[in-house]
């Protein structure tokens, strides 16, 4: 069974007349990392929005690990998000008032895990991403930037979901903090085997991963997507 | 889910904080005005409690209140001594206090009565008079200080005072040749007992001995010693209170007195009057509440604008919480909660401002404007307002917590 299945996929923004997405086909299979290369307006918050299930698109299908997610009421895509798809962003991945624990419980939270299971867990995965456990009473917004993006994987991954979308998670650190965090977050992935999304336009990150796949290629849409900032 | 309210809440302590003084003033004010609106009206409607009659000669309700008991104006005229015995003497009734007014002290009215006025007035919830020094007048030439007049004029018990015919602080007549010994100082009340010296009826009547036609004739002028002072009759009075052997016949002897043959006579139930009085001197405070109300109102709204503008900053906070699982409802919530942590903690600091500022003004406030202000407010106007409050400020964070619920409806993942 694929993890992702997409067919004749179109987004078109509210106040737009042409679509932002228009993607004809495209499996991604169980546990396949997939670099997915794409510029700024190619598209990509588009795809990424469409697979967290935060929009929904006018018309085909999109499955994820065999359910429509288009199907599904507001409510519950919202449920199999928190779930089905752990989630890392280029930078403000975490609430910065909270402390690591914090955040992380507010992750598990909204997958109904109970607080037990979070503290056991998270100890752990801070460890497997070389993180002292120490931090986690610290506050988010005291951490470093790398720190910031290792403990943004433990919250990503906290609910041990089946997809991992990422989106230039790497773009707002150096390049050997970019190396460093690239070979954990594999690392970290391979011990879990969640299938993978890796959005970026650095084709030197391409390296990593199973497939590479060209937005621009993908997606036939004339319409450039909305400046989204 | 009240963690991360505080801990967002805290984490913008610079305008949550100033909202918050505001949210506790306006909530002070509130409370403030209607403790001391709701003490003030139960305290003058309870200036006089368990008397079932008020009787003068015919005249208005509001005016016989006024001048037999607010001592304010004068009597319009005066009730036989016989009228009163025949009233008195009713099978109904249980016991009887005469009145009679028209004199002075430096501007305080002095009140002729009877002893039994110590025994049976009562004013608030049916609390007697107590003597914080001295005792009852026992002889003609006594009288009994209300708080107010002991302190203001620095009287004690023993002192020698002189009264003046007529009202007035600088009235001509003074009855200076029949001085009158302090022989008690009341405690303090709230009502106008406070501003009244109190002699006996007898003692009216000697002050006015040896007067014809607003002279005073010397030679027909009593000394102290005068044994003509015992057997002083008191002709008329001004106005008089009613006890009765049961409430219900309070009805039937008002209408009884009302058509009294021998002279014209009004009956007042004073709990009524005092109730239509204050109707009419009440609208002040009405306008206060108005007032204190539209200051709550703009606190309120100035919530709303702190949380409305705080949502730009917000922006990728509210973003994520939807990335990561969230629900609209959940940013609605979210938003929701930190309005209403705030103004409950506003309602119950404004509440401990109030009760601190009353607890430390207390004595002082009863001591120089005899306002009895009970320390902690319990009316039930008091919990309305602070419902009301929280209720309007769950209503009002609708703006700002509606536009963050519809923006996080349908947008990208995280807007960079």
């Amino acid at each position: 069974m694929s993890t992702i299945s997409i067919e004749n996929l179109r987004y078109t923004w509210p106040g737009s007349d042409l679509p932002a997405l228009d993607i004809a086909g495209f499996r991604i299979d169980q546990a396949e990392t997939v670099f997915l290369r794409g510029a700024s307006g190619s598209g990509k918050s588009t795809l990424l929005g469409l697979l967290a299930g935060t929009l929904t698109a006018q018309s085909g299908s999109l499955q994820i690990l065999g359910t429509e997610l288009a199907s599904l009421s507001p409510r519950k895509r919202d449920r199999f998000r928190a779930d089905h798809i752990g989630i890392v962003f280029q930078q403000f991945n975490l609430i910065p008032f909270l402390t690591v624990a914090g955040n992380l419980r507010l992750a598990a939270r909204f997958s109904g895990k109970g607080r037990r299971y979070i503290g056991d867990q998270s100890a752990h995965l801070l460890e497997s991403l070389n993180l002292d456990p120490a931090l986690l009473q610290r506050r988010a917004d005291r951490l470093s930037v790398g720190q910031q993006q290792r403990v943004a994987i433990a919250r990503a991954l906290i609910n041990e979901p089946e997809l991992l979308l990422a989106d230039e998670p790497t773009s707002a650190l150096d390049a050997d903090a970019r190396d460093a965090f690239m070979s954990l977050l594999m690392s970290i992935r391979n011990i879990s085997n969640c299938t993978m999304i890796f959005a970026s336009h650095d084709r030197s990150l391409a390296k990593y991963f199973d497939t590479e796949v060209e937005l621009a290629t993908l997606n036939a849409a004339q319409a450039r997507e909305p400046d989204l900032v | 889910m009240f963690e991360l309210a505080f801990s967002s809440l805290w984490s913008r302590r610079g305008s949550v904080l100033l909202t918050l003084a505001s949210l506790t003033i306006s909530m002070a004010i509130v409370i403030g005005v209607e403790h001391v609106r709701a003490q003030a009206e139960s305290s003058f409607v309870r200036t006089v409690s368990g008397v079932d009659l008020l009787v003068g000669a015919r005249t208005s309700q509001i005016n016989l209140l006024l001048y037999s008991v607010f001592r304010i104006g004068n009597a319009t005229n005066n009730i036989s001594w016989q009228s009163y015995e025949d009233i008195s003497a009713r099978p109904e009734v249980s016991w009887s206090i005469p009145f009679s007014l028209g004199d002075s002290h430096r501007g305080y009215r002095v009140l002729g009565t009877t002893a039994r006025y110590f025994e049976h007035f009562r004013y608030g919830d049916s609390e007697a008079l107590r003597f914080s020094e001295g005792q009852p007048f026992t002889q003609v030439l006594h009288a009994v200080l209300g708080s107010e007049v002991a302190n203001a004029l620095d009287y004690a018990v023993g002192q020698e005072i002189v009264l003046s015919h007529g009202i007035g602080n600088t009235s001509f007549v003074n009855h200076e040749n029949l001085p009158f010994t302090v022989s008690g100082i009341l405690a303090p009340t709230g009502t106008p007992v406070d501003r009244t010296i109190h002699v006996s009826l007898q003692g009216v009547e000697a002050i006015h001995l040896g007067w014809q036609n607003g002279v005073q004739v010397a030679a027909l002028s009593p000394g102290r010693d005068d044994p003509r002072l015992a057997e002083l009759q008191p002709t008329q009075i001004t106005a008089l209170l009613l006890g009765l052997e049961t409430p219900m016949a309070v009805f039937g002897l008002q209408r009884a007195i009302n058509n009294y043959p021998r002279e014209p006579l009004t009956a007042i139930l004073p709990a009524v009057a005092l109730g239509e009085l204050w109707q009419i001197i009440g609208t002040l405070e009405s306008l206060l509440s108005v007032i204190s109300i539209l200051v709550l109102t703009a606190s309120l709204l100035g919530l709303s604008t702190m949380l409305l503008s705080s949502l730009r900053e917000r922006r990728r906070e509210l973003a994520l919480y939807r990335a990561i699982g969230a629900r609209p409802l959940f940013i609605l919530w979210i938003i929701e909660l930190e309005a209403l942590s705030l103004t409950v903690m506003a309602a119950a600091m404004g509440y401990l401002v109030v009760t601190a500022g009353f607890a430390v003004t207390q004595s002082w406030l009863s001591e120089n404007f005899a306002l009895v202000i009970e320390v902690w407010p319990s009316t039930p106007g008091i919990w309305l307002y602070m419902g009301g409050a929280i209720a309007a400020s769950v209503l009002l964070t609708l703006i700002p917590a509606g536009i963050a619920y519809s923006r996080s409806l349908g947008h990208a993942l995280q807007s960079s």
